[in-house]
């Protein structure tokens, strides 16, 4: 009989998170900013039928980055778990944070206990009545839940990002503006983008129930020109 | 806990599955439940005009021979381009459309698109068959389904049995307990090409002759301001005509409603001081 080789925890951990790191960093990234108008989610995303961005409830939204299938399958269980939530109460208990928990707790079960973690970063955000309520959790392959404030990156080149990001961050941005700011910041100094790249989606803050509003290649390429 | 299912055990976009599994669904009642005095919904017609239809339900729901609620809904939006209309035992009626509501929301986005408005229709027609067990104990409930079909360009409305049969009809359609007599209004005063005002007068008169003749169908009460519940659908989607215009079209109609009478003409509103 063999016994099997011993691996220490640490290097176990490390070992997974080089692993879901390297998948991440496979796919292209993602900017979400809060404007008074309400959160822009900008993806760079060639594709205009396999969304990285979508509508989990009246005012909460939805972005991934990774291996598509994997969070696809986190996207359909956070409507599900949504919906029951609002269906069992009210519309109104539904809110962004407990959604971000249960997911937190979900990709802390598969790091650790599963074949190999999932290779996805997801941003849970909800839009509020008013600036204080609004609401973005940038959720980690581990679980790991970071509570962001007024723009947030999710991928593989997230630190160069946010930099530029940050650079133009003003918080009084048109949503126009907001778009040219995501979309200079993904492509960097060496590319353009235009609409077609690109998958845009607002949290409209005055919305009277659903929020949630993909922005087509044409409206994007407009705030693009101006 | 999120939801999560192995592939095989996936519900797909289906959200009843989904609320059944947790628990969150009625089961049907053991024996007849009548003699509990069940709040019940009555008179609903829909009918189609150019380039949409128009819905429209009297506010009124009774227990046997008492009135239970004077100001209930009975018109409800679908989605953006349908709307529900109910008739039968009030709370499963409103729990259905609760649930009919949340089923093409939850489809939408867990699809990425819509359904179809036949698939709307047809998704309906399950939710009606799957409710026969609370009918036969005196819990039925027939909603009419109404919506702009997108693809065709038009308006349709579609009528249910109690055993989930679904008929689409082409002009009309009303059901509950003054039905029969709503429907014959609409059928004399019906014409494809009505004008907007037209077609609220319509179905105003169609639930106005209900109600006189139906003790479960509520009239318009200018006494406390409840009036029917009037909606279109259309091309921009479904919008409920506005409390007071549905006031002021009542108010223009009163007198050819008591010439019919024989009556002299009483005066509602700013005119009777």
């Amino acid at each position: 009989m063999s016994m099997p080789f011993y691996v220490a925890p640490e290097q176990m951990m490390k070992d997974r998170a080089d692993f879901a790191r390297k998948g991440i960093a496979r796919g292209r990234s993602l900017v979400a900013v809060v404007c008074p108008t309400g959160i822009l989610i900008c993806a760079e995303n060639p594709s205009n039928t396999l969304h990285k961005v979508s509508e989990i409830y009246d005012r909460i939204g939805f972005a991934g980055v990774g291996k598509f299938n994997e969070f696809d399958q986190l996207r359909i269980a956070g409507i599900r778990h949504a919906d029951l939530k609002g269906f069992a109460y009210s519309r109104e208990d539904v809110e962004a944070r407990s959604l971000a928990n249960a997911y937190a707790q979900m990709l802390g079960q598969i790091f650790t206990h599963e074949m190999k973690p999932m290779e996805v970063e997801i941003l849970v955000a909800e839009v509020g009545r008013d600036r204080e309520g609004d609401e973005l959790y940038h959720i980690l392959y581990d679980g790991t839940v970071v509570d962001e404030r007024r723009f947030v990156v999710l991928g593989g080149e997230a630190e160069t990002i946010s930099g530029r990001v940050a650079e133009g961050y003003d918080s009084e941005l048109t949503v126009p503006a907001a778009i040219r700011l995501a979309v200079a910041a993904l492509a960097g100094p060496d590319r353009t983008l235009r609409g077609d790249d690109l998958e845009v989606a607002l949290l409209e803050r005055d919305a009277a129930r659903r929020a949630f509003r993909r922005l087509e290649g044409s409206e994007v390429d407009a705030a693009l020109d101006r | 806990m999120l939801p999560f299912f192995s592939p095989d055990r996936d519900p797909g976009p289906d959200f009843a599955v989904l609320a059944r599994n947790a628990g969150l669904l009625a089961a049907a009642p053991a024996g007849p439940v009548d003699h509990l005095g069940v709040t019940h919904a009555t008179t609903v017609v829909a009918f189609r005009i150019a380039g949409g239809v128009v819905m429209a339900g009297d506010r009124r729901a009774t227990a046997g021979h008492l009135i239970s609620h004077r100001d209930m809904e009975k018109v409800y939006p679908a989605d953006r381009y349908s709307g529900v209309a109910i008739a039968g035992a009030a709370g499963p009626a409103m729990e259905m459309v609760r649930l009919f509501q949340l089923q093409l929301e939850h489809y939408e986005k867990v699809e990425g698109r819509s359904l179809s408005l036949e698939g709307k229709a047809n998704q309906l027609a399950g939710m009606v068959r799957g409710h026969l067990p609370m009918a036969m104990q005196g819990l039925a409930v027939v909603p009419l389904f109404a919506g702009y079909d997108l693809a065709r360009a038009q308006g349709r409305l579609f009528q249910y049995d109690v055993t989930g049969g679904r008929y689409e009809e082409t002009n009309y359609a009303a059901t509950g307990s003054g039905s029969i007599f709503a429907s014959t209004v609409v059928k004399l005063g019906y014409r494809e090409d009505l004008s907007a005002d037209d077609a609220v007068d319509l179905a105003l008169s169609a639930l106005f002759q209900a109600a006189d003749e139906d003790s479960a169908t509520g009239g318009p009460d200018p006494v406390r301001g409840i009036y029917p519940i009037v909606a279109t659908i259309d091309a921009s989607g479904f919008t409920r005509v506005d409390d007071a215009h549905v006031a002021a079209r009542f108010e223009a109609m009163l007198p050819t409603l008591s010439a019919a009478t024989g009556a002299p003409a009483p005066s509602v509103g700013k005119g009777s001081r």
